[in-house]
């Protein structure tokens, strides 16, 4: 978008034309990509289960920003990364989804049950 | 390599108290909007056996005639506008750290609540690092 002339909502149009600017193009294919697979994963997990865990993407991109566009990373910042990374495993070795009265998903009974969890009634 | 930026106009900054009613304001809305949204898509049921069994029109199809659905989205619109109007007022450094961590504990929150989730120590431990970890992140 900084590579555009600066756009002000006097002129809506110049707002439209650069929705098909390749480059903004792909940013919103990508963003639509996103956030259907982001509803198909609350589909059949739970919020607070898919929240942290695509949380990770910050990870993602600090990484990318320091080995592809060599941006310094300060050790505040590892240590974000380091505590998001422990909190995303955290969660990933809990079930994804709450189990209520009647399972909800025929091999989600198959599941070990692990300790502290809440089992189905 | 430093990007020259033209120099920003100097805008009073607001108190602290309207700093964190703006942030709040972006907070709950899009804790509404991940609620309603993570209702709409649980009462729709798995994707993955609805688009076995329909095809990918179905899924879409299945997706966009629940209300629920639309209000959730109407939320997280809302909420990313009232964040384009907290960027507007107060500096990036502060309001994307703030607004993107403390998300994470009110939606653990609100899941707990509105969506009956069994939010156990792990995952309440989970929240909190990340959210932690997001703002180290991002300040």
């Amino acid at each position: 978008m900084t590579t555009l002339p600066a756009i002000s909502l006097a002129h809506p149009a110049a707002l439209i034309a650069a929705v098909f600017t390749p480059w903004v193009a792909l940013g919103i294919a990508l963003l639509i990509g996103f956030f259907a697979s982001y509803l198909t994963a609350l589909s059949w997990a739970d919020l607070t289960f898919v929240l942290p865990a695509t949380a990770f993407g910050n990870v993602i991109v600090a990484l990318f920003a320091h080995f592809w566009l060599h941006e310094a990373i300060s050790l505040e910042r590892w240590a974000g990364i380091a505590l998001i990374t422990l909190g995303v495993s955290f969660v990933a070795q809990g079930p994804s989804r709450t189990q209520h009265a009647e399972p909800l998903r025929e091999n989600s009974t198959t599941e070990e049950p692990v300790a502290g969890e809440v089992l189905p009634r | 390599m430093m990007l020259t930026l033209p120099a920003a106009p100097v805008v009073a900054t607001p108190s602290p108290w309207a700093a964190a009613a703006m942030i709040a304001v972006v907070v709950l809305t899009s804790t509404t909007g991940e609620v309603l949204t993570a209702a709409a898509m649980k009462s729709i049921g798995d994707l993955d056996v609805i688009r076995e069994r329909s095809g990918l029109k179905g899924a879409i199809r299945s997706v966009v005639t629940c209300p629920l659905f639309f209000a959730g989205v109407f939320f997280l619109a809302v909420a990313f506008f009232s964040l384009l109007l907290a960027l507007n007022h107060l500096n990036l450094s502060l309001v994307a750290p703030a607004s993107a961590s403390l998300t994470l504990v009110t939606n653990a929150i609100a899941g707990k609540i509105f969506l009956k989730e069994n939010v156990d120590r792990r995952r309440w431990a989970a929240a909190v690092l990340v959210c932690v970890g997001v703002y180290l992140l991002a300040h």
